[in-house]
């Protein structure tokens, strides 16, 4: 019986410590959610209030019109698309020949690839961009997706690390079956690889998509002109333009937030797999 | 086999060139670069090791964002990791709706940096923001956040804090990986929880808090977009990461010889970071294989 109590006690207090860590951690986007939809006045009362009144929905729409957001979804929507077809293509390709063929030279040349992710990114920034300039790639978005459709910039080596890891855990008996039948490895790398592995095309897919979508840096140094920005440097220029305005840059931010919490609310179960799959088997 | 090797050789190639071309050349070009006075719009004229001697002697910015980016790395990534290994712990107990509070507790790392950061300058407001209302709330005096030279880098970390989620999937994906037959094995000895955690989790979590400070330690000693957008590197330089400085060195005030010097110095200290790490780690984590 006191066994059963003292059982019970952990149980609640357990639960107790589940809902205080939610709760805190949930704070900041209720606070966002709350602040998006209210005046300027009612934002600067203190002591603060928690709900609005009255909704002021408006905000959205003042937000997404004083600057050109659309535009700027477009762009972001464009880049991250497009690195992310070359990224899982060269990546997957360059996975394949890491993992199931054999050749001269090849865990040398991929332990080399895979130093190149302790390498911070500025350090090769500043010669890109002279690169670029020679090539006329300034204010352009070639210099942001360009570099995924050869196995480097966002995503890059990782991407290649991930999905080896994964074509690891497919048998070669598979492939020998398949070079039998006369297949080449390019058939091989189609017809058994890719549609066994879409479970990792979609980790570095969704992976690669935070990461494009939300870089920075490289959009700031390469695109000049207004009209080219991505989401990222959009919302920092907004930022700047209109800092008093709190509830139209929290609309705003909401606006940024919202495509991305999509995304990873639908492919949840292969996002948390594949995180996994990075860190226990390095 | 020959022609395995053949085709072999041009699935990768692409990934090879883009290194070439992308991460080895311009690593290389870096390095040339440093050893320049190389302005924007001048010419180039190799001055030996004399940006690194200006670095390490007469500019006082150089070790200020050093000691920022150190302090600010060596704080948030023990903490994150901390935080995100007990809650889990915490998570990964039986309980009603727990994909449903992994999922909330996630959802803060995937906010794109740019907004968490707008965020977070919001609920970091003295006057409005949340953090001061809930000191208030408790009695406690308000905090300038941002503001002060010593509070700003510890508001960054809380920060970080509250993004901890990628560790924690990590943490949940290995601690399910644990037999229960370990547990039981404690159980028949007469052992309770902390010997559990003690004999039995922490051993077998070893990898993934060896990867998790990896790659903490690799991400947070590049921070930039934090102090760009909410502080501007200040109050009084006081949050000027190394990355920050790099970029306005380089494409702030056109100093490229300059900003390749200070962009190979943290290049440097991150590989001697991560390979102390490694050598460090051979006595300190337990791979299951290796014993086998």
């Amino acid at each position: 019986m006191s066994a059963m109590r003292r059982s019970l006690h952990s149980r609640i207090l357990l639960y107790f410590l589940v809902v205080v860590v939610v709760v805190v951690f949930s704070l900041p986007f209720v606070w966002v959610l709350r602040s998006s939809v209210m005046t300027t006045a009612e934002l600067f009362q203190f002591p603060p209030q928690w709900v609005p009144h009255p909704f002021s929905w408006k905000n959205y729409q003042d937000a997404l019109t004083v600057v050109p957001f659309g535009r700027y979804f477009l762009n972001s929507t464009l880049v991250t698309l497009t690195t992310i077809l070359g990224s899982v293509l060269i990546s997957s390709l360059a996975a394949f020949s890491f993992s199931h063929l054999r050749w001269r030279g090849r865990n040398v040349l991929f332990m080399v690839l895979l130093s190149s992710l302790m390498m911070p990114y500025i350090v090769t920034l500043i010669p890109s961009f002279i690169m670029w300039r020679y090539l006329g790639g300034i204010d352009t978005f070639l210099p942001l997706v360009l570099p995924s459709w050869f196995g480097t910039g966002v995503g890059g080596a990782f991407n290649i690390f991930l999905l080896r890891q994964f074509f690891l855990t497919i048998p070669s008996e598979l492939d020998e079956a398949a070079y039998m039948d006369g297949a080449s490895p390019l058939a091989v790398y189609w017809y058994v690889m890719l549609p066994l592995s879409v479970p990792g095309l979609l980790v570095v897919t969704i992976i690669t998509f935070g990461w494009a979508w939300n870089d920075l840096l490289a959009p700031l140094v390469y695109l000049i002109s207004p009209s080219r920005f991505t989401l990222a440097i959009g919302l920092t220029e907004f930022a700047t333009a209109y800092s008093i305005q709190w509830n139209l840059l929290m609309a705003a931010s909401a606006v940024v937030i919202l495509p991305v919490l999509v995304v990873y609310v639908v492919f949840q179960r292969y996002f948390i797999q594949g995180i996994a799959l990075t860190g226990l088997k390095v | 086999m020959r022609s395995e090797a053949r085709w072999a050789f041009i699935f990768a190639l692409p990934a090879l060139i883009g290194f070439a071309v992308w991460v080895a050349g311009p690593l290389l070009a870096s390095f040339v670069i440093s050893l320049s006075d190389w302005r924007v719009g001048a010419s180039l004229h190799i001055a030996g090791f004399q940006n690194y001697a200006r670095m390490l002697s007469s500019d006082k910015l150089f070790p200020k964002s050093l000691l920022a980016t150190t302090y600010f790395s060596f704080t948030s990534v023990p903490l994150t990791i901390l935080v995100s290994f007990a809650v889990a712990v915490l998570l990964n107990q039986r309980i009603v709706g727990v994909a449903a509070f992994r999922t909330l507790l996630y959802l803060p790392s995937i906010v794109p940096s740019v907004a968490s950061a707008m965020l977070w300058l919001w609920l970091f407001n003295p006057n409005f923001g949340l953090l001061n209302y809930l000191l208030s709330i408790v009695g406690l005096p308000k905090l300038l956040w941002l503001r002060d030279e010593v509070q700003v880098i510890p508001s960054l970390v809380l920060m970080s804090i509250w993004r901890m989620g990628g560790s924690m999937v990590i943490f949940i994906a290995a601690l399910q990986g644990v037999p229960q037959s370990l547990y039981e094995a404690v159980e028949i000895d007469g052992g309770g929880a902390w010997r559990k955690l003690v004999h039995v989790t922490i051993p077998l979590m070893t990898p993934a808090l060896f990867f998790n400070f990896i790659i903490g330690f690799i991400n947070s000693f590049q921070l930039f977009t934090r102090p760009y957008i909410m502080t501007e590197g200040g109050p009084d330089n006081a949050s000027l990461s190394l990355v920050y400085y790099v970029f306005l060195n380089g494409f702030r005030y056109g100093r490229m010889g300059y900003a390749s010097s200070l962009a190979w110095t943290l290049f440097v200290v991150i590989l001697v970071l991560t390979l102390l790490f490694f050598r460090f780690s051979r006595s300190l984590v337990y791979y299951e294989t290796k014993d086998r």
